[in-house]
């Protein structure tokens, strides 16, 4: 069966037959440090594109459709203009911190890449901490915000930051918890041990109620973590023309933009990975032959599909809500989310002390 | 733009508090819906005092209608409240036939009740999708279009225009209604009926917007009064203030339909009254609508129109609330002094009021809810 796995253990074959061990893995390490940034670009342009189509239909309207078949070109178009787009620097601005806020969000988001199982045996470094690897990289995205709201020397970008600061901070709580509860049930923080653990079942499946819950508070965190609507104030336009990157212009704006669609993109994949599976094709109970088909697709297409479902619902989110007000923003998370997500913890912990998951 | 406001500060003799931030919105702001200028004071997030700066986009109107005859200055206040267009249009050509003594034919006066009424629906429709869009939810604007779209082309059909329409003559209406306009009304109608839901849906019952809006800019019956607000403004604190129940014009008196009043006041109430408005609005046109008497559209009025010496005054409902036209006549051809109230200058007046205390997207949500247009303050 056709994998990305194969293609992972043939480069490695070639390599070694004609490098010694050393060579080897330095080769692989640039190989994928290249896959990994061509890999960002893609799925920034592809992520673009997709919003704009599912916002476009949403809103019954075209969306674009002039660039390239379907207007599928238009990202790339609009890349290339940002790329060749002067970037400002503001004469009151710090000038490094500003200039250095958004390569460390494109930084922080690659970052993340690295622990998440794309297929089967395809994964750029199955650390043991994979899942806590993550959570701790992913808070360092807060650090480029407030850089950025800081660095601009704009009252709107540091609002905005401000914002962002207090909203990511708090958030951070409940996915974490709702991370913890899968963590709990497997027993492991290794991203392939997690994924390992759902082959009978995923765990939206087997961890009864409780396991629902803590994927929907994972849903509700990471939208709100990502800074997506309707939780959207660190740049809510309507407010703060563009929050935190209210001055960034070019490629820097880009590099923000990108980050935010490439964090989606890895807030999705690791609900995916945590909640539905990863690659781990769908089966049911002892029906045989309808698991044998599903055996038959891919896993790659199993991860991007499952991810990209969740992509659209967070897109979805951000097309049908109007956006909370800051204090109903950390009310929503002190007072509801975080004691349900706390309770929610304990449950889990007695049902897996009781096996009494499937 | 940061040292202009120290100034401005300074000359108040206000000095800032400890912690106190002055941030401009506007001239250049999404939130304003045009170029409207706010000073505001925040502590934090909280917002400490709204100062509106006017004169952006002074093109002083009420100073070129004096230099034009009593049929051209009408179309000049297209210009102002340019959502509600043919509203203004009606005030003044109510005003001028005031000082004329004509009577207008039965048959003008049902389609300019009907066009205003689509008027109206028309604005209440865009102020949602804006609202909605202040509130951070994009697509409700694309939905409020879609209806918008056919009334502006029943519009354009029989006025010629989409957006200025300037179908108001002194005497009547310029021009007979269009063969296919009872059909198209017809149509817009069933359209909305069958839309209306979608609104509730998408907007009215969705539980952010509502703990978005609910007890947010509360503005009571008595600051209402006091402070000269009109329209769904002043009926949503429970104020009754519709001109067209109060002091009937044209054929007004002779329908059935509600003024809708809410008394809570706070940015739901408002919500909802325009809402309500719409619905009602669409009660009057399903009554006129095959009920147009036939006969002329129009009354024959001299050639060049001159007013007696004296002071005359109309007023009538427009999408924001009561519009008033006041003209002096020295017995010219020309008059010697106009001036407009326009609902929106009182209305804006109230937002340092209500926003005192209140977050920043709260401001956003009640400037949303005010159904501010900057060209009808800013004249």
């Amino acid at each position: 069966m056709w994998s990305f796995s194969n293609i992972a253990d043939s480069i490695h074959n070639g390599l070694s037959q004609t490098f010694n061990p050393t060579v080897t893995v330095i080769l692989e390490m640039v190989i994928a440090g290249l896959a990994v940034i061509g890999l960002f670009a893609m799925l920034g342009l592809v992520l673009v594109i997709m919003e704009r189509k599912v916002s476009a239909w949403m809103q019954i309207r075209l969306g674009p459709n002039r660039v390239g078949p379907k207007g599928m070109l238009q990202s790339f178009a609009d890349t290339l203009k940002l790329l060749v787009k002067e970037g400002l620097t503001p004469n009151g601005a710090d000038k490094f911190l500003f200039n250095l806020a958004p390569f460390i969000a494109m930084i922080v988001a690659m970052l993340l890449m690295a622990p998440i199982a794309f297929a089967k045996d395809f994964q750029l470094w199955d650390l043991n901490i994979g899942v806590l690897y993550v959570s701790a990289i992913s808070s360092i995205m807060v650090i480029s915000i407030l850089m950025a709201g800081w660095a601009s020397n704009n009252k709107y970008s540091l609002m905005g930051a401000m914002r962002s600061g207090a909203q990511i901070v708090s958030y951070e709580l409940s996915a974490g918890l709702s991370i913890l509860s899968i963590v709990i049930l497997t027993g492991s923080l290794k991203v392939s041990t997690i994924i390992q653990s759902q082959a009978d079942g995923w765990w939206i499946f087997k961890g009864h109620i409780p396991a629902i819950i803590a994927f929907i508070i994972f849903i509700i965190a990471v939208t709100a973590e990502t800074n997506r609507a309707p939780f959207d104030l660190a740049e809510a336009e309507s407010e703060l023309t563009a929050g935190f990157h209210t001055e960034y212009s070019g490629m820097k704006f880009a590099l923000f933009f990108l980050a935010e669609y490439v964090n989606v993109f890895i807030v999705c994949a690791i609900g995916t990975i945590l909640f539905l599976g990863g690659w781990m094709p769908f089966h049911i109970g002892h029906w045989e032959g309808f698991n044998h088909v599903m055996d038959y697709i891919p896993s790659s297409i199993w991860f991007f599909g499952k991810t990209f479902f969740l992509i659209f619902i967070i897109m979805w989110f951000r097309w049908t809500f109007p956006r909370l007000r800051i204090d109903q923003l950390l009310n929503l998370e002190w007072k509801y989310l975080l004691p349900i997500s706390m309770i929610n913890v304990l449950v889990i912990t007695a049902m897996a002390i009781l096996k009494w998951h499937f | 733009m940061y040292r202009t406001t120290e100034i401005v500060n300074q000359e108040e003799g206000q000095p800032l508090e400890d912690g106190d931030m002055i941030i401009n919105v506007g001239p250049q702001h999404p939130a304003t819906h045009g170029v409207l200028h706010l000073v505001i004071t925040l502590n934090g997030e909280t917002i400490k005092k709204v100062e509106p700066h006017l004169g952006y986009i002074h093109r002083s109107i009420e100073k070129m209608c004096e230099s034009l005859s009593y049929r051209q200055f009408i179309y000049v206040t297209s210009r102002m409240d340019y959502l509600s267009a043919h509203i203004n249009n009606h005030a003044c050509a109510l005003c001028v036939e005031k000082g004329l003594e004509v009577e207008i034919p039965p048959r003008a006066q049902v389609i300019r009740v009907l066009m205003d009424e689509l008027t109206r629906i028309a604005s209440h429709e865009l102020w949602w999708g804006a609202m909605a869009m202040d509130l951070g939810a994009f697509t409700p604007f694309f939905y409020a279009f879609r209806e918008r779209e056919s009334i502006n082309d029943i519009m354009e059909e029989t006025c010629g225009a989409r957006l200025t329409m300037n179908y108001n003559v002194p005497g009547g209406v310029m021009h007979d209604l269009h063969p296919n306009f009872q059909k198209r009304v017809k149509d817009f109608i069933q359209l909305y009926k069958k839309k209306i839901h979608e609104y509730d849906e998408m907007v009215t019952g969705n539980i952010i917007f509502q703990n978005r809006m609910k007890n947010v800019g509360v503005l009571s019956a008595a600051d209402a009064i006091s402070y000269g607000c009109t329209g769904p403004t002043a009926r949503g604190s429970g104020v009754s203030c519709d001109v067209r129940k109060h002091f009937p014009y044209e054929i007004y008196n002779q329908i059935s339909f509600d003024e809708v009043l809410e008394t809570q006041g706070d940015s739901y109430a408002r919500y909802l009254v325009r809402i309500k408005e719409m619905q009602q609005s669409i009660r009057i046109i399903e009554q006129l609508i095959d009920n147009i008497p036939e006969g002329d559209f129009l009354t024959k009025t001299k050639a060049v129109l001159k007013l007696p010496k004296g002071e005359f005054y109309s007023q009538v409902e427009t999408a924001r609330g009561e519009l008033g036209v006041y003209i002096v006549s020295e017995g010219g051809s020309t008059p010697y002094r106009i001036k407009f109230r326009s609902p929106g200058f009182s209305n804006l007046s109230v937002l340092d009021h209500i926003a005192r205390g209140s977050k920043i997207g709260d401001l956003v949500a009640m400037m949303g809810t005010l159904d501010l247009v900057i060209p009808d303050i800013d004249r």
